[in-house]
C-alpha cells in the first residue's frame, strides 16, 4: 500500500501533468537559452514561458521573476543581495524570531561581517505586531524581512502592512512566502513587498526549482556571480527541466487555487476537530483563522515527537515533527518556543501538512491510529501522570 | 526510517522493562526534556545483584531504546558488574546508533549508575533526595528566552560526537558542529 503522505511542506508529489512537461521538454530541447541560434531559442521560449506562468501565480511581471535553484537560494539572495547593494547606506536589518533557518543563518553570516540584526518578538499564536515593526526602524535600516507564513505552525504574518510601513520609510521589503505561495492565493502587488522568496516543491513542482520576485527597481546584487543569465541577476545556465516543470506546477496551481484551498481547509478541520476530541492533553499550534489552510501543528503533552513520528511510520503514516531529536539538534524547536510552549510540549510537537491529493479517509485512518500510539508512549513516559 | 538498524527499531516498537517498581531498592533519573530526553530507572536488588529492573523513559526512538537495551544488559547482573556497563556498551549492543542519537546513550547508563548508587547510599543510611527531577519537571514552565536554561547539574552533550559541552557553546568543542541554543 502506498503511504499515507502528510508532509507537504517537505515537498509535494509531481503531478502528472507536471511530468509530462519536464520529460516532453527534456526528450525535445537540451539547448542553453542564453545561446542566440536555433537550439537557444527554443530553450528561451519555454524558459520565458514558466516565468510567465510563474509570475501569473503571483501576480508579477514576467521580468520581475528570477529563477534559482530553490526557496533557501531565494532567501540567501533576497536578503544578502540588497544588504550588499546597501552596505554604504546602512547596515541594520528587521525581521521575526520564528523565521526559517534560511533567513536565520543568512542573517547569522551577515552579522559576521558587521550588519546588525533586530529580530522582533511574537504572540502567543506567532503574529509580529506591526507597531513592533515600526519601532525598530532606524535611519540604518536597509532591510526588513518577515515570514508570509510559519512553516511550523502555519500562522501568517501582516506582511501587507509591514510592507506599507517599509515603504513608508523606503526600505526594501522581503518576505520568506515559500510555505505559502501555490497553497493559498498569494498576489505581490497585493502584498506591497519587494522581494518574495517561492519553491515549486510546496505546489507540485520539482525539488531544486525556485524563485524570487524583484519589483523593479529594488536595490539587489547577485548572490551567483558570472554571466548575463536571468537580467543579470542570477549567473550561470538555468535549470532548464525544473523551471518547466516549475512553470506547469504553477499554471495548475492557480487554475484549481480555489478547490486546493477548500479541500486542503476540509481536511485541515476534519484534523484538528479529531485530534481534540480523541486525545486529551493537546495543544492545536498557529492562529486560530490567520493560518495556511493546509496545515496543523498538534503538541502532544507529556511524550516526544520523533517516537510519535516512528510509530505512525510504521503504520504507514508520514509526517513531520519538530522535535529535537529528530533535527539532530538537542534543543527545541525556536518556533514553539518563541510562542511560549514550554520544552516538554514543544518536544512532543507533530506537523501534518496536507495537499490536495489527500483525502478524508486517510486523516480518519490517521485520526484512528494516533490515540493508541500516545497512548503507549504516555504509559512509557516518567512525566505522565495519568 | 532507515537511520535506525533493526535491533534498535525492535527494542524502540517492543522495548523491554517498561514501568515501574512500585517500591524500589534504587531509583536514578537523568535527563530533562530541555535537552531532548529524560529516563527514569527502578531496581530491586537481592544478594548484591539486580534482581529485577523497570524504566519509564521520555524521548525520541534511541532514547527508548537505549533504556529498553540497557534494562536487558543489567538485569541479573551483580551491582559491581552492572556498575561497570559504559554508555558505548549499550550504544554498541544495540549494534550502533546515528551520529546525532549517540547522546541518547549516555542516558542509559547514567540512569543505571544513579539507580545502583541510590541503593548503596540507601543502605549507607543517606538520607534519600528530597523531590524527584521528574516531580520538579512536570510542573515547570522555562521561561521563553531562557533556552538553555538547564536543570542544575544537567550535562548536554554534542548531537554529534556524543562528547558533553558546555551549555553555552555554541559550537562543539570537539568537531565544531554547530550546537543549536538559542542565544
Amino acid at each position: 500500500m502506498a503511504p499515507i503522505y502528510f508532509d507537504s511542506l517537505a515537498g509535494t508529489p509531481l503531478l502528472p501533468g507536471v511530468q509530462q512537461a519536464m520529460s516532453d521538454y527534456l526528450a525535445r530541447n537540451w539547448g542553453n537559452p542564453s545561446s542566440q541560434h536555433q537550439v537557444g531559442d527554443a530553450a528561451g521560449a519555454a524558459l520565458e514561458k514558466a516565468r510567465e506562468q510563474v509570475a501569473a501565480l503571483i501576480g508579477a511581471e514576467p521580468r520581475e521573476i528570477v529563477f534559482c535553484s530553490g526557496g533557501t537560494e531565494s532567501i540567501n539572495h533576497a536578503i544578502k543581495g540588497v544588504a550588499w547593494a546597501q552596505a554604504k547606506k546602512g547596515r541594520h536589518i528587521i525581521t521575526s524570531n520564528i523565521e526559517h533557518n534560511a533567513v536565520l543563518r543568512t542573517l547569522r553570516a551577515l552579522k559576521l561581517q558587521d550588519w546588525r540584526v533586530t529580530s522582533l518578538d511574537v504572540d502567543q499564536y506567532g503574529r509580529l505586531d506591526p507597531a513592533q515593526v515600526a519601532k525598530a526602524i532606524t535611519d540604518q535600516t536597509v532591510l526588513i524581512t518577515v515570514m508570509l507564513a510559519n512553516n511550523e505552525i502555519g500562522t501568517l504574518e501582516p506582511v501587507a502592512e509591514i510592507a506599507r510601513l517599509a515603504a513608508s520609510h523606503k526600505i526594501p521589503m522581503h518576505t520568506d512566502a515559500v510555505a505559502a505561495v501555490g497553497v493559498m492565493p498569494v498576489n505581490v502587488k497585493e502584498l506591497g513587498v519587494n522581494l518574495l522568496s517561492l519553491a515549486a516543491n510546496q505546489f507540485h513542482g520539482p525539488a531544486g526549482a525556485g524563485a524570487l520576485y524583484v519589483k523593479r527597481g529594488t536595490p539587489l546584487w547577485p548572490l551567483v556571480d558570472g554571466g548575463v543569465q536571468e537580467h543579470n541577476k542570477r549567473a550561470g545556465s538555468q535549470n532548464m527541466v525544473g523551471i518547466v516543470g516549475m512553470g506547469q506546477a504553477a499554471e495548475l496551481a492557480l487554475s484549481s487555487m480555489s478547490q486546493r484551498v477548500a479541500h486542503t481547509r476540509a481536511l485541515k478541520d476534519l484534523a484538528t476537530a479529531g485530534l481534540k476530541e480523541r486525545i486529551g492533553h493537546i495543544t492545536i499550534n498557529g492562529h486560530p483563522e490567520h493560518c495556511l489552510p493546509h496545515l496543523v501543528s498538534v503538541s502532544v503533552g507529556y511524550i516526544e515527537g520523533e517516537s510519535m513520528m516512528i510509530m505512525l511510520d510504521e503504520e504507514g503514516i508520514c509526517v513531520a515533527t519538530r522535535s529535537a531529536c529528530a533535527a539532530g539538534a538537542l534543543q527545541a524547536s525556536h518556533v514553539l518556543i518563541s510562542i511560549g510552549l514550554d520544552f516538554a510540549d514543544a518536544q512532543g510537537t507533530l506537523v501534518l501538512s496536507f495537499n490536495h491529493l489527500n483525502t478524508k479517509e486517510e486523516v480518519q485512518l490517521f485520526l484512528d491510529k494516533l490515540p493508541p500510539i500516545v497512548e503507549r508512549l504516555r504509559s512509557m513516559s516518567p512525566l505522565w501522570k495519568g | 526510517m532507515q537511520a535506525y538498524s533493526e535491533l534498535v527499531k525492535d527494542h524502540f516498537m517492543h522495548p523491554r522493562n517498561v514501568g515501574e517498581i512500585a517500591e524500589p531498592d534504587g531509583k536514578g533519573e537523568v535527563g530533562n526534556p530541555v535537552c531532548g530526553d529524560m529516563m527514569t530507572v527502578y531496581i530491586k536488588v537481592k544478594d548484591q545483584a539486580i534482581e529485577d529492573i523497570k524504566f519509564k523513559t521520555f524521548g525520541c526512538g534511541a532514547a527508548i531504546a537505549v533504556s529498553s537495551m540497557v534494562t536487558e544488559m543489567a538485569k541479573g547482573k551483580p551491582l559491581d558488574q552492572a556498575m561497570k556497563i559504559s554508555n558505548r556498551d549499550v550504544a554498541q549492543a544495540l549494534g550502533g546508533l546515528p551520529k546525532n542519537k549517540l547522546h541518547c546513550s549516555n542516558l542509559g547508563a547514567d540512569a543505571l549508575h544513579m539507580a545502583i548508587q541510590d541503593y548503596l547510599d540507601r543502605k549507607a543510611g543517606k538520607p534519600p533526595k528530597p523531590k524527584s527531577a521528574a516531580e520538579e519537571l512536570a510542573g515547570m514552565h522555562v521561561e521563553p528566552g531562557h533556552a538553555h536554561a538547564h536543570g542544575k547539574g544537567e550535562k548536554c552533550y554534542c548531537p554529534y560526537c556524543d562528547l558533553e559541552v558546555p551549555s553555552e557553546a555554541p559550537f562543539c568543542t570537539n568537531c565544531g558542529q554547530e550546537i543549536p541554543h538559542e542565544h
